[in-house]
C-alpha cells in the first residue's frame, strides 16, 4: 500500500502513528538505491505553488508539485530553475511525474551547475519537512540571504528521504536569457576536449554548459545572454580555443535548447544495457580515469567533473569505485550491477556522523531504511 | 545580553590546563597571562568583552587536533576564532574557555587554475585569496565588507556574503571542501576539488554552523574567472518606495546586475559629510553594477537606465571612467565609517523579501522616532539583506540597552514580513535570544540535535546561536 497524505498535518500523523518502515517517494521517477521498506509514502498529493514573486526571484511550492507545472509557471514570467534539473525517466526507464520534492531530495542539477548559479542545493532557500518522529520542522526561509541557525536546507537536499519527508520548498529562480549559442568541435580526444572545456570555463565569457559526448566525440560549449553579447562571446571564445580545436558556433537557440536537454538527460545512454554510473571528480582527472577503465563509455558534463559512465558488461563496479577513491570524488550507481550499493561509501568518521544524524532525525529507522547503506 | 556564569572548577584548574596546552604547542603559541589574553576579549561586537582563560595559536591541523582532544579530555570549552571581525559576537570568549585562533595558518596550499580551485589554510584573509589568484585572471567571489581583515575560517563559520552575492552566491555556494577537526580531535575531509556530495551534504551543514560543530583548518574554494570589466550607475529617487519598485522592475525585466546597493537619506547625508562623494541629497539612492565587455556593459546599463527613467529619478549618473566609478562606490564603502563618525552604532543584518522594502523602511523610521535614536539604512537591495545602523552613545547610561531593544524590534519586524534575523553576519550572541521568534521549539530542537552529533558534550562555542534557556539542559549536562 501507499499513503498519499493531502496535508502536512496528515503526513505528520501518519508517521507519528506508524511502526511500519516507509518507502518515501515524490513522483517515483528517480529510483536510485533500494530500501527494505515495502509500504509507500508518496508526497504527490501535497501539491501546489504557495507563493511566486517574480520581482523577488522567489518561488515556494509544496513538495508534490509537478516540476512541469513549475517550469510552465516560471516560463510565463521569463524565469526558470537555473540549475537545470534533469529528467531521469529516459535514462532509468521510469514512469510517473517528476516532482519538486523528488528533485530536491536527490539534489538534481544539470549542465548549468558548472556556472556560477550552482546546484539545486544552492538555489534552495528553505524547507519544511516531517522527521521520522512525525515532528514538523522548518529551516531556512524564502529570502536569498539567510544565515539564521544551522543550514538544514543543505542537509535535506540530496538526503533522499532518509532524514525526513519534504513537504514544502522555497527556491531562488532566475531570469531566462534572451538567447543562447552552442560552440561545437568535432573529433577531439577526451584529454584535449577536457583541456578545451577547462580553458573555456576559466575565461571571462560565462560558459553555462561544457560537455564532451561519447561516440561522435563532439565537444559542446554553451553561452547564454543577449544576442549582441552572444556574437561577441562566441567569437572571442572560438579564438581563445583555436589551438585545441575548431569550435564552430550555432546561433539557433532552439537547436541549443534541444542539444542541452539531451545532454542534461543523458540521452546518449538511454536504451542501453549494462551498468550506469554517475561520477563526480576533479575535471582534469576525468580522462585518465576513464582510460583506466577499458570497455566503458563516458559522457563528460560539468567541464569533465561529472562523468556518466556506461559499463556494458556490468562487472566493473568495484574497479570504478576503487579508481575514484584513488583520485578523490565519488561514484553513484544508477542502474545495473545490483549487487553493489548505489551510494558511494563513507569514511569511518563521516559514517559515524551520518549514523548520529539518522538516529536523531529518524530514531525508529522508518524512513527509507537501508537506502543509503 | 547575558552569558552563562563561568565554571568555577575550570577557572581553578587554570594552571593544569595551561600546562597541558604548553606540552602540546610551541612556547609562543599559548597565551595565558591576563594582560595578554585581554587582546582576545572581544570581536567586532565590542560592546561585550570577557578575557578568556587562555589562547592557543596552533600552526597546523595536527596541532588543532591535539588541542581539541586535550580540551575535550579536560572538559574545557573552546571558542574558535578567525580574525575576530564578527559583528555578532561569534568569537566572544567566556572566562572559562580556551580561544583557538587560526591566524597562524594562512598558507596557500595549492592553486589549480585548470580545475578552478584553490586550497588554503583557513587563517588566510578573504581578500588575500583573491590576491593569490588575480594575476591569473581569477577571483574568490564572496566579498564581505571586512574582507581585508576577515579570515576564511570565520567566513565559513558564518557563511559570509557580500555586495556581489546577487550573482555569485555566498560562502556556501563557493566552498567545495574542508578539513574538519571535531571537538574530540578527530580529523576528516569533506568534499574536495569535485562538486557536490555523494551522500549527505555535511559540508553544507558545516558552513554557517558558527564554529559549533568543528574547527575548519583547510578549505577548497571555487575560484572564478574575473569579468572583462565592471561599471556602476548611481540613481537617486525622492522616495524609498519608488527606489524599491525600481529594483523589483529591474529584476523582473531579466537584468541581473552583479550588485544592487541601497542607501537612505540619513545614510546619504552622513556619508556626504564624511567622504564628500558628491551624492545627490535625495530620499533614496541605488548603486547598480554590471559586468562584461565595454559593449555588454553599455547594453545592460541602457536597459537599467531605461527602466529607472520610468520611475522619475532625481539623479542618474553613469560612470564614464574608472575615477567616476570609484567616486560612485566611495560613499557606499565609507558608509559605516561615516556613521561611526557621528556616534557609536549597532549594525543590524536582517533580510526581508524585496517586496516588503517600503513598508519596512517606513516602520524603521517610526521606531527611530519612538526610541529617539537615529537610524541610517544601507543594504544589499537585490537580495533584501538590510543593514540598519542604529546610532547611540555608549557613554550615556541606558543608551546601549535602548539601542538593543530597538534592534530587536527591527529584527522581529524582518521576521514578521517573511524574512529572517540575519542575512550574512550570523546569530552569535547578538541574535541568540531572538531565535525563538523565527523558529518554533521543534525547529530549534532539530538544529541542537545536529550539535549533539558533532559535539556531544557541547564544548565548542557553546553559549551562542541558541537561546540560553533552550540550550541550558545540554550545556549543563556536561558539568
Amino acid at each position: 500500500m501507499t499513503h498519499r497524505p493531502t496535508t502536512e498535518a496528515e503526513l505528520s500523523e501518519i508517521i507519528a502513528s506508524t511502526e511500519t518502515p516507509l518507502r518515501i517517494t515524490g513522483g517515483g521517477t528517480r529510483p536510485i538505491g533500494t530500501t527494505s521498506a515495502t509500504t509507500g509514502l508518496s508526497t504527490s498529493a501535497l501539491s501546489g505553488v504557495t507563493l511566486y514573486e517574480p520581482g523577488a526571484l522567489t518561488l515556494v511550492a509544496r513538495a508534490g508539485t509537478p516540476l512541469a507545472e513549475i517550469e510552465t509557471l516560471l516560463a510565463g514570467e521569463g524565469q526558470r530553475l537555473a540549475f537545470e534539473p534533469m529528467d531521469h525517466r529516459p535514462l532509468l526507464g521510469s514512469t510517473g511525474t517528476p516532482t519538486l520534492g523528488g528533485m530536491v531530495a536527490a539534489n538534481v542539477s544539470g549542465p548549468r551547475r558548472i556556472s556560477a548559479v550552482g546546484a539545486c542545493r544552492d538555489a534552495l532557500l528553505g524547507v519544511r519537512f516531517v522527521d521520522g518522529a512525525g515532528r514538523i520542522i522548518a529551516n531556512g526561509g524564502r529570502v536569498m540571504k539567510n544565515v539564521t541557525g544551522y543550514d538544514l536546507v543543505k542537509l535535506m537536499a540530496g538526503s533522499f528521504g532518509t532524514l525526513g519527508v519534504l513537504t514544502e520548498l522555497s527556491l531562488k529562480v532566475l531570469p531566462a536569457p534572451e538567447t543562447s549559442v552552442t560552440l561545437t568541435a568535432r573529433d577531439l580526444d577526451d584529454a584535449t576536449a577536457i583541456a578545451a572545456l577547462s580553458r573555456a570555463l576559466g575565461a571571462p565569457w560565462e560558459v553555462t554548459g561544457a560537455a564532451h559526448l561519447p561516440g561522435t566525440g563532439d565537444t559542446h560549449i554553451r553561452l547564454e545572454g543577449s544576442a549582441a553579447s552572444m556574437r561577441y562571446r562566441a567569437e572571442r571564445l572560438a579564438t581563445h580555443l583555436a589551438d585545441l580545436g575548431a569550435f564552430n558556433a550555432n546561433f539557433d537557440a532552439e537547436d541549443t535548447a534541444a542539444l542541452w536537454a539531451a545532454i542534461r538527460d543523458v540521452r546518449a545512454f538511454a536504451d542501453t544495457k549494462g551498468a550506469l554510473w554517475c561520477l563526480s571528480v576533479k575535471p582534469g582527472d576525468g580522462p585518465g580515469l576513464v582510460a583506466s577503465l577499458p570497455d566503458t563509455q563516458a559522457l563528460y558534463d560539468w567541464g569533465g567533473g561529472r562523468i556518466w559512465l556506461l559499463d556494458p558488461s556490468g562487472t566493473k563496479g568495484a574497479a570504478i569505485r576503487d579508481a575514484v577513491a584513488r583520485i578523490g570524488g565519488h561514484a553513484t550507481r544508477l542502474r545495473g550491477a545490483d549487487d553493489l550499493p548505489a551510494f558511494p561509501p563513507a569514511n569511518p568518521v563521516v559514517a559515524r556522523l551520518e549514523q548520529g544524524l539518522k538516529a536523531r532525525f529518524d530514531p525508529r529507522g522508518l524512513l527509507n531504511p537501508g537506502l543509503m547503506d | 545580553m547575558e552569558m552563562p556564569a563561568p565554571d568555577s572548577t575550570i577557572l581553578s584548574r587554570k594552571p593544569e590546563i595551561v600546562a597541558r596546552l604548553r606540552d602540546l604547542l610551541p612556547d609562543d603559541a599559548v597565551i595565558w597571562d591576563e594582560a595578554e589574553t585581554r587582546a582576545y576579549e572581544c570581536d567586532a561586537l565590542t560592546a561585550y568583552r570577557c578575557p578568556p582563560l587562555a589562547v592557543v595559536l596552533p600552526a597546523s591541523t595536527e596541532e588543532v587536533s591535539a588541542v581539541l582532544a586535550a580540551c575535550h579530555d579536560m572538559g574545557v570549552p573552546v571558542v574558535p576564532r578567525g580574525s575576530g571581525t564578527s559583528l555578532a559576537g561569534g568569537a566572544l570568549p567566556t572566562a572559562d574557555c580556551v580561544i583557538l585562533g587560526v591566524a597562524r595558518m594562512s598558507a596557500v596550499l595549492d592553486t589549480d587554475y585548470a580545475n578552478r580551485v584553490i586550497r588554503v589554510q583557513t587563517g588566510r584573509t578573504n581578500l588575500s585569496v583573491t590576491g593569490a589568484v588575480e594575476e591569473h585572471g581569477f577571483f574568490y567571489a564572496p566579498d564581505p565588507s571586512s574582507q581585508l581583515a576577515c579570515a576564511i575560517a570565520g567566513n565559513i563559520a558564518m557563511n559570509s556574503g557580500g555586495a556581489h552575492c546577487l550573482k555569485y552566491g555566498v560562502t556556501t555556494n563557493n566552498l567545495m571542501g574542508v578539513t574538519l577537526v571535531l571537538m574530540d580531535g578527530t580529523v576528516t575531509e569533506l568534499g574536495g576539488a569535485h562538486l557536490d556530495a555523494g551522500r549527505l551534504d555535511l559540508l553544507g551543514l558545516i558552513c554557517g554552523s558558527e564554529g559549533q560543530l568543528g574547527v575548519v583548518t583547510e578549505a577548497v574554494l571555487r575560484i572564478l574567472p574575473s569579468p572583462e570589466g565592471a561599471r556602476p550607475v548611481l540613481i537617486g529617487f525622492d522616495s524609498n518606495e519608488v527606489a524599491g519598485a525600481c529594483v523589483s522592475d529591474i529584476i523582473r525585466a531579466g537584468v541581473l546586475p552583479v550588485a544592487i546597493e541601497f542607501m537612505d537619506r540619513p545614510c546619504i547625508r552622513a556619508t556626504e559629510a564624511f567622504a564628500g562623494a558628491g551624492y545627490p541629497d535625495c530620499e533614496a539612492l541605488l548603486i547598480i553594477e554590471v559586468e562584461g565587455s565595454e559593449a555588454e556593459i553599455d547594453e545592460q546599463l541602457a536597459r537599467i537606465t531605461e527602466i529607472a527613467q520610468t520611475h522619475n529619478p532625481v539623479e542618474l549618473r553613469e560612470a564614464r571612467d574608472a575615477d567616476q566609478a570609484a567616486r560612485i562606490w566611495l560613499g557606499r564603502k565609507s558608509a559605516f565609517g561615516a556613521m561611526g563618525q557621528i556616534n557609536d552604532y549597532m549594525c543590524l543584518d536582517g533580510t526581508i523579501p524585496v517586496s516588503a522594502l517600503p513598508q519596512v523602511l517606513k516602520r524603521i523610521g517610526e521606531l527611530s522616532r519612538d526610541y529617539g535614536l537615529g537610524v541610517g539604512n544601507v543594504f544589499h537591495a537585490g537580495d533584501g539583506n538590510m543593514h540598519p545602523l542604529i546610532l547611540f552613545d555608549a557613554n550615556k547610561p541606558g543608551d546601549l540597552e535602548k539601542c538593543e531593544a530597538m534592534g530587536a524590534d527591527i529584527l522581529r519586524l524582518c521576521v514578521e514580513v517573511g524574512g529572517c534575523l540575519t542575512g550574512e553576519h550570523g546569530v552569535g550572541i547578538e541574535k541568540r535570544d531572538l531565535m525563538d521568534h523565527q523558529y518554533r521549539p521543534d525547529d530549534l530542537e532539530a538544529q541542537m540535535a545536529v550539535k549533539d552529533v558533532f559535539d556531544p558534550h557541547w564544548l565548542l562555542n557553546p553559549a551562542k546561536v541558541f537561546p540560553l534557556a533552550a540550550s541550558a539542559p545540554r550545556r549543563e549536562a556536561r558539568a
